[in-house]
């Protein structure tokens, strides 16, 4: 059965996002990017000279393979991630924007309020939006309101490496959503990866846990067959955690032998 | 929390924190405070595994220099988990070494025969086509302290006509009032550093001699006020030389404290200049040892995992590479310290003697043999309210 993760009518195999920060060289970029299986790659618009064809790190991310999906990391406010989007779609980056709203530049926590107000401007003006948000569902059911092509919510702070800290929130927000839920930020290990698709997220974004590996381009691929094994396990069903143990023999059984 | 973190969190102003632990004998009291800890409470503090203000008093103690490679390596992981492999270079544009000010360490001390020179808008803007057929995109406008030149207007002038050849664009020039930060914003600024020289206010005196300067409440509430006015980013550091290195680097630990808590969207950036030789010939009272320079990124690290830590080219080139990946994220390359350094049109007095004297490319080359990816931009002008 076709199991392809579809993001405003655009069909992917893989399932797993690569963000292009903090790598050592363009060339382990490169390769990394190769050994993810990845089809969605991000890039900070702070980071790129979106003018310049011959940027370094827009020219690692060959169009024909993957999907750019440029993003806003630096933004404090709903005005400044829009005037950013519009300029890199200007620049023809594509309509194709991951909003990220974070005033406060230490935990780079997302400003709900921001984003909201972003999104519904952007979406509006045909843009297709992957915002970034804290695990809160309501946030999460308007976003999906005003037209947002996913939602993103985090794990764990950026750059944490702290795994699905906010399991609880993210269950609700997948049982919830109607759009693709992408888990993105915190997950530091492939087993994360692998817990997240194991709860139902419908991808992961990873950038931070594969880049600043002893070897950049193994853990990709490490990633990409967790994601894949996540993946098989939520749809083949798993067996459900039990908060109580099941007795072997039944604490009522004597009632019936008695009788 | 410890009382000193509350305390910066209770304060209105910095100079309510530092005041009352630097003033009346307040000062040989804090050396002695870091005199005082033993190597015990330095494995106690870098077993906590997260760090805060503090424990800056333990980490720059001189028993924490025992534990200096355990602190290193802590410092380098929570670097590369937050910044990754990657080091932003930054250039430095002086575009006046006029100067009203008498700092006995200064190159551009008003009592200094050297040659004066103010650039032009135009110049400095020509001036600035080299830096960034060079490679760069952010870069840090300089000046001396003078009532006439490098003024608020001729800044935001001048900023206005860079914000197409640079993504980033810093501001080193002497302290201004809120509402003249919010015009330089406008303008394009996204960064202020002011570096506070020496955080005693004894040494403080001695040094600046005369001048705008020796008002030490003036100075040192520069960076709130910068805040205060939204700008993005500040920086600080004391002059590493002028007084107890210690005690200096734990005052600036408290600064970026209290902005990093008062100021919750602004980023701190943390320099680490020594004093170097410049006209005059002053000799730093109490020299910043290579270990110590080592020990005080370390300990900033652990402090402010998120923090941009900067190293300038006032640090030779063998230095500058083994120190990056101590917890540097962010280094000046090729760096001229007077107005029509790049170009050589005119000749005027330095600043310092600048002991990296690597090209761009050659800094670059470095930080890639070092394994890490130079980074021209990281920023873009854009993001203000004025971009395009």
């Amino acid at each position: 059965m076709d199991d392809r993760l579809v993001i405003a009518g655009c069909a992917f195999t893989s399932r797993l996002l690569v963000g292009t920060g903090k790598f050592a060289s363009t060339a382990v970029l490169r390769a990394a990017l190769e050994a993810s299986g990845t089809e969605i790659v991000t890039v900070a618009l702070r980071r790129v000279d979106i003018h310049n064809p011959q940027d370094d790190l827009l020219s690692v991310i060959d169009r024909r393979r993957y999907t750019l999906l440029p993003n806003t990391s630096g933004a404090r406010t709903a005005e400044e991630a829009v005037r950013l989007a519009r300029l890199a779609r200007a620049a023809g980056c594509g309509a194709w924007v991951k909003l990220e709203v974070t005033p406060e530049p230490r935990y780079l926590l997302p400003d709900p309020v921001e984003t909201l107000r972003a999104a519904e401007i952007l979406v509006k003006e045909g843009f297709i939006v992957l915002p970034y948000i804290n695990a809160d569902p309501v946030l999460a059911k308007r976003l999906e309101e005003v037209g947002t092509a996913t939602v993103m919510p985090l794990g764990s702070p950026i750059g944490s490496n702290r795994g699905l800290r906010t399991r609880d929130a993210l269950q609700i927000i997948i049982e919830q959503a109607r759009v693709p839920v992408v888990v993105d930020a915190g997950l530091g290990a492939p087993s994360h990866a692998a817990e997240a698709m194991e709860l139902g997220a419908d991808a992961v974004l990873v950038n931070t846990a594969i880049a600043v590996a002893g070897d950049p381009v193994a853990m990709a691929a490490a990633f990409r067959k967790a994601v894949e094994a996540g993946r098989e396990a939520y749809r083949a069903g798993l067996g459900r955690e039990q908060f109580l143990a099941t007795a072997s023999s039944p604490l009522t059984g004597f009632l019936e032998a008695t009788q | 929390m410890t009382e000193l973190g509350e305390k910066i969190k209770r304060a209105r102003t910095f100079a309510e924190v530092i005041g009352p632990l630097v003033e009346r004998g307040g000062w040989a009291r804090l050396q002695e405070a870091l005199q005082a800890v033993p190597v015990a409470e330095v494995d106690a503090c870098l077993a906590k595994g997260a760090w805060e203000v503090g424990d800056l008093r333990i980490l720059l103690s001189p028993a924490a220099d025992m534990r200096l490679e355990q602190i290193a390596r802590l410092a380098r992981s929570l670097t590369l988990q937050r910044f990754g492999r990657v080091v932003v270079l930054y250039v430095p544009l002086y575009v006046s070494n006029y100067c009203q000010n008498l700092c006995a360490y200064c190159g551009f001390n008003a009592r200094n025969d050297v040659p004066r020179l103010a650039l032009s808008v135009e110049e400095a803007e020509a001036e600035s086509r080299l830096l960034h057929e060079m490679g760069f995109r952010h870069v840090l406008l300089v000046s001396g302290q003078h009532q006439r030149y490098a003024t608020v207007d001729y800044l935001v002038e001048l900023v206005r006509r860079l914000r197409t050849l640079f993504a980033s664009i810093s501001v080193e020039v002497k302290p201004l009032r809120t509402e003249e930060y919010a015009q330089l914003i406008a303008a394009g600024v996204d960064g202020v550093t002011c570096y506070q020289e020496t955080y005693d206010p004894k040494t403080y005196a001695d040094v600046h001699l005369g001048g705008p300067k020796r008002d030490y409440d003036w100075r040192v509430g520069t960076l709130e006020r910068a805040a205060r006015a939204g700008i993005r980013k500040v920086g600080l550091s004391p002059l590493y030389g002028l007084s107890d290195w210690r005690v200096d680097a734990w005052c600036a630990g408290m600064h970026a404290a209290f902005l990093t808590v008062h100021y919750w969207k602004t980023q701190v950036s943390i320099s680490f200049p020594r004093l170097r030789g410049a006209a005059g010939g002053f000799t730093p009272p109490h020299p910043l040892p290579d270990r110590g320079l080592a020990q005080i990124i370390c300990a900033f690290r652990l402090v402010f995992p998120d923090a941009h830590l900067v190293l300038s080219t006032r640090e030779p080139a063998h230095l500058r590479d083994r120190l990056l990946p101590l917890g540097i994220t962010q280094m000046s390359a090729a760096s001229r310290t007077c107005p029509s350094g790049y170009s050589h049109t005119y000749e005027a007095g330095e600043q310092f003697d600048v002991m990296d004297t690597r090209s761009a490319a050659e800094v670059a080359a470095a930080i890639r043999a070092a394994g890490y990816d130079p980074v021209w931009k990281d920023w873009d002008v854009t993001y203000l309210a004025t971009g395009s």
